[in-house]
């Protein structure tokens, strides 16, 4: 069975390299960037930064693109709202109750830009990332916040179990599935009903085993001395390098630059 | 220096039966003495439920003792404190090789441990290193365990332990779940960290080869010690070793069979290299002549189901592209038993899954009766009755709250309703040994081997025409595997079923069939009657596999020179003939 969760694009480059907070954060403010921005100028700089991150990343664009085809009908949706919906601005076309304006216009091609941007920026970061390193990143962004309650730790080892046994669990539902069909069981034909009830013979067993993979995995774990996040050490210590500080100072360079240009030169 | 001593350990708990409103006191373990040598290898024997895993895991301390003493390493295992001084100094290996890996790349994984008890990172780098080096699983340091095989799992898991820093480690049924390959992979490892390392080392275990391996022999039953000793001294028992459910190795049987009419022959034999030597030092009768008549197989040429050119292709087209069957073709007659045999990734769970056509080839077709099985969708179901398929560990699939539901499920697919359903669950039942009294358990009550018996009841209970189980007896006891074994010989002898059984027990499949395929990378390999494919020892050997113990012996003592027969796979034909043939 072959699942790859967020699509990890497995290469060498700059950007795979960086650390997981790196990654992570820089993805927050890229999307903050792009919220900001509000002239030609802020849409220019926020999309050259992104050129440049895929061009540094050595993921082949196609494959960007081909995250981005399974949203466009979210993304032609919002589109056409605003363009039927916004009622401010200049006339351009009018029959009935339908008006479509010069801001209902601009409005939809900047949400559009805005959109495509977004979603290319943050499949950059499950792209270049492995799943691991970006529960490590994330347990290591959600330390701070450890004080005040947050289960940085237990967060973190519940995503990667998960990631562990996803690949796992789809092939016990394979197996069962086939089981039951030579057992006879059909899960094909039938209504809506009768559909949902020949789903039992397949999540009862998937559930059992579930519970006894956990039960299972808690004894492995604790035999191996886990007692969450207690004195624990880690093989691969996070460390910041110097590639880490020219991203964060591109980044938030860039972000800047796409504010200032908002305010100094106007939409 | 005993590392493990225990004085009258004993452990009990407490279940409670929600029907009947009732607690009932469980005692696993009645009170054991066992001393386990610093640097000794001992293995633990006992069937399911004889309370042998208890002891794994109160050594470990999963489980809190309430009886008696247990010192690990001059740790108390009673009092909590010693917890986790106790878990760091005896590392435990469990059954299940997928459920005891928690991250996603090997490296990881085996740093789980050392993370956890807070080594310097420095220092984990470097021990997860070498246990990888010693468990010979350097160059998966950054694989995905998804994607390793069974045995290689459990390698990881080793090292796993290993990089913590063990003096013990304590492996429960650690090669239940692998193929012959897997279990010598794990059976060697153990075997060199002993002896290399000086680790030492606890196997639980149901195989009775593997224990022979071992230093000293513990026999667990019903919560108490049944017996001690170096393996010669336990498996010259052999009737004891039957009276507590257990095997021998067959070599030892048959040694001790001779030895029973020729007390020249030791009774204690473990290897066939020894039992060799012995055969030599006694010498054979001039007069000794022997000729075996050959098995006689294909009563009846009535082909049921024919293969004709199977190709499967998997990913066709993509970077993933592997051909799991290439161009297989066989027929199948009419009350055939054929076993099936191959190592992991040989096409026989595919060639399987084609012959109900849950799977369809790119090519070439399977025929029921001379028709298309994948010809008319709407009659798949039909073809799905007629022709069984019970897959490994079924238990895996029950999901109803009665037994007599469970075994309900198929054939009210099949369209079965009143007394003629109700008949043909009884009567599954009745077979697989389950009377009235079970009816209205819930299955998940029931012991594994008790769970697999329903589950092959709820397959029998279609009434196929032929009946193939994949590795019916995986992970068993041996009791359990001859209870198994004996319902699918008499579903063959007194039902007429035709049967095919997949199996890695070489032992099995000798003793119990008629044919045998033999599969290898997706091609059919051999398909030919048990004498002939096993007198092909040295191809079978390429492809992974090997000839049953008592093939292999004779085979052996013919390459001597002694005139006896290489087709002998039952251990009293096999001492009937030497016995015959040995100098008194």
């Amino acid at each position: 069975m072959n699942l790859t969760i967020g699509q990890y694009y497995p290469t060498e480059s700059v950007i795979h390299r960086l650390d997981a907070r790196t990654k992570i954060l820089s993805t927050f403010i890229y999307i903050a960037a792009v919220f900001c921005a509000r002239g030609i100028v802020g849409y220019l700089l926020s999309a050259a930064l992104l050129i440049l991150m895929i061009r540094l990343s050595n993921v082949p664009f196609k494959l960007m693109l081909g995250g981005l085809k399974s949203i466009i009908a979210i993304i032609l949706f919002t589109v056409v709202l605003n363009v039927f919906f916004v009622r401010t601005g200049r006339d351009l076309f009018s029959f009935g109750i339908i008006h479509i304006t010069t801001d209902g216009v601009k409005i939809s091609i900047r949400l559009c830009i805005r959109l495509v941007m977004l979603i290319l920026g943050s499949s950059v970061l499950t792209l270049v990332t492995s799943p691991i390193s970006l529960t490590e990143g994330i347990e290591a962004l959600l330390k701070p916040f450890k004080k005040i309650g947050v289960p940085a730790h237990e967060i973190a080892m519940m995503m990667s179990i998960a990631l562990r046994f996803i690949p796992t669990l789809v092939d016990e539902l394979d197996k069962i599935k086939k089981a039951q069909m030579a057992r006879g069981a059909d899960f094909d034909t039938g209504g809506l009903m009768a559909k949902a009830k020949s789903m039992i013979p397949l999540l009862v067993p998937l559930f059992v085993s579930a519970f006894r993979r956990a039960d299972e995995l808690a004894m492995a774990m604790e035999a191996r001395c886990y007692r969450g996040d207690v004195n624990r050490t880690k093989m691969k210590k996070l460390e910041y390098g110097k590639n880490d500080y020219i991203a964060y100072s591109v980044v938030i360079g860039v972000t800047v630059s796409v504010i200032l240009s908002g305010i100094f030169l106007g939409a | 220096m005993d590392f493990i001593k225990s004085k009258d350990l004993k452990y009990e708990y407490t279940r409670f039966d929600d029907e009947t409103n009732t607690k009932e006191v469980i005692e696993a373990l009645k009170g054991v003495d066992i001393t386990v040598k610093k640097g000794e290898f001992v293995s633990i024997l006992g069937h399911n439920g004889s309370g042998k895993s208890t002891f794994a895991k109160l050594v470990n301390g999963l489980n809190m003792l309430t009886g008696g003493t247990l010192y690990v390493k001059n740790f108390d295992a009673s009092k909590d404190e010693n917890i986790w001084d106790i878990r760091q100094s005896v590392g435990m290996v469990f059954q299940n090789p997928d459920n005891q890996i928690i991250a996603t790349v090997v490296e990881e994984d085996v740093a789980f441990g050392p993370e956890n008890i807070g080594m310097p990172s420095e220092e984990i780098v470097k021990n997860v290193d070498i246990a990888l080096k010693s468990v010979s699983m350097e160059e998966f340091r950054k694989a995905a365990p998804a994607y390793l095989s069974g045995g290689q799992k459990q390698r990881v898991a080793i090292a796993g332990i290993l990089a913590m820093k063990p003096e013990c480690i304590v492996l429960d049924e650690p090669t239940a779940m692998l193929d012959p390959l897997g279990r010598k992979e794990v059976m060697d490892t153990i075997t060199r960290l002993n002896k290399e390392e000086g680790i030492t080392i606890v196997l639980i275990t149901h195989y009775m080869e593997e224990a022979a391996l071992s230093n000293r022999i513990i026999i667990v039953n019903d919560g108490r010690i049944a017996a001690e000793g170096t393996p010669r001294e336990i498996f010259k028992n052999v009737e004891k070793m039957k009276k507590l459910y257990l095997d021998v190795p067959q070599i030892t049987e048959l040694s001790y069979l001779i030895n029973s009419k020729n007390n020249k022959m030791s009774d204690d034999i473990l290897s066939i290299d020894e039992f060799v030597n012995r055969v030599q030092e006694i010498g054979i009768r001039q007069d000794f002549v022997y000729k075996k008549n050959d098995r006689k197989a294909d009563v009846n040429n009535e082909p049921i189901l024919e293969i004709k050119n199977l190709t499967h292709i998997y990913g066709e087209g993509t970077a993933f592209e592997k051909a799991a069957l290439k161009n297989v073709s066989l027929t199948i007659n009419k009350g055939d038993f054929i076993g099936l045999i191959g190592h992991t990734g040989s096409g026989k769970s595919t060639l399987i899954q084609h012959m109900n056509a849950l799977a369809k080839g790119n090519e070439g077709g399977v025929y029921f009766k001379g028709n298309d099985i994948n010809a008319d969708k709407s009659k798949l179901k039909e073809i799905r009755q007629k022709i069984g398929l019970v897959f490994q560990y079924p238990e895996h699939q029950i999901f109803e709250s009665t037994i007599y539901d469970e075994v309900a499920f198929g054939p009210k697919n099949c369209g079965l309703k009143g007394d003629e359903l109700d008949k043909r669950i009884k009567e599954a039942l009745s077979f697989v040994g389950m009377d009235e009294s079970y009816y209205k358990k819930s299955p998940f009550d029931l012991s594994g081997g008790q769970k697999r018996r329903v589950a092959i009841a709820s397959v029998l209970a279609m009434k196929p025409e032929i009946l193939i189980l994949d590795e019916p007896m995986a992970g068993l006891d041996p009791y359990g595997r001859d209870e198994i074994l004996g319902n699918i010989k008499k579903m063959h002898d007194d039902l007429g079923i035709t049967i095919i059984l997949v199996s890695h027990s070489m032992e099995d499949i000798s003793s119990i069939a008629d044919k045998i395929i033999v599969m290898n990378r997706g091609e059919l390999a051999m398909y030919d009657t048990v004498d002939n494919v096993f007198n092909r020892a040295d191809e079978l050997k390429q492809m992974g596999l090997n000839a049953p113990q008592m093939t292999l012996l004779f085979t052996r003592l013919r390459e001597l020179g002694i005139d006896v027969p290489a087709n002998i796979y039952d251990v009293k034909e096999g001492a009937e003939i030497l016995i015959s043939a040995l100098r008194k």
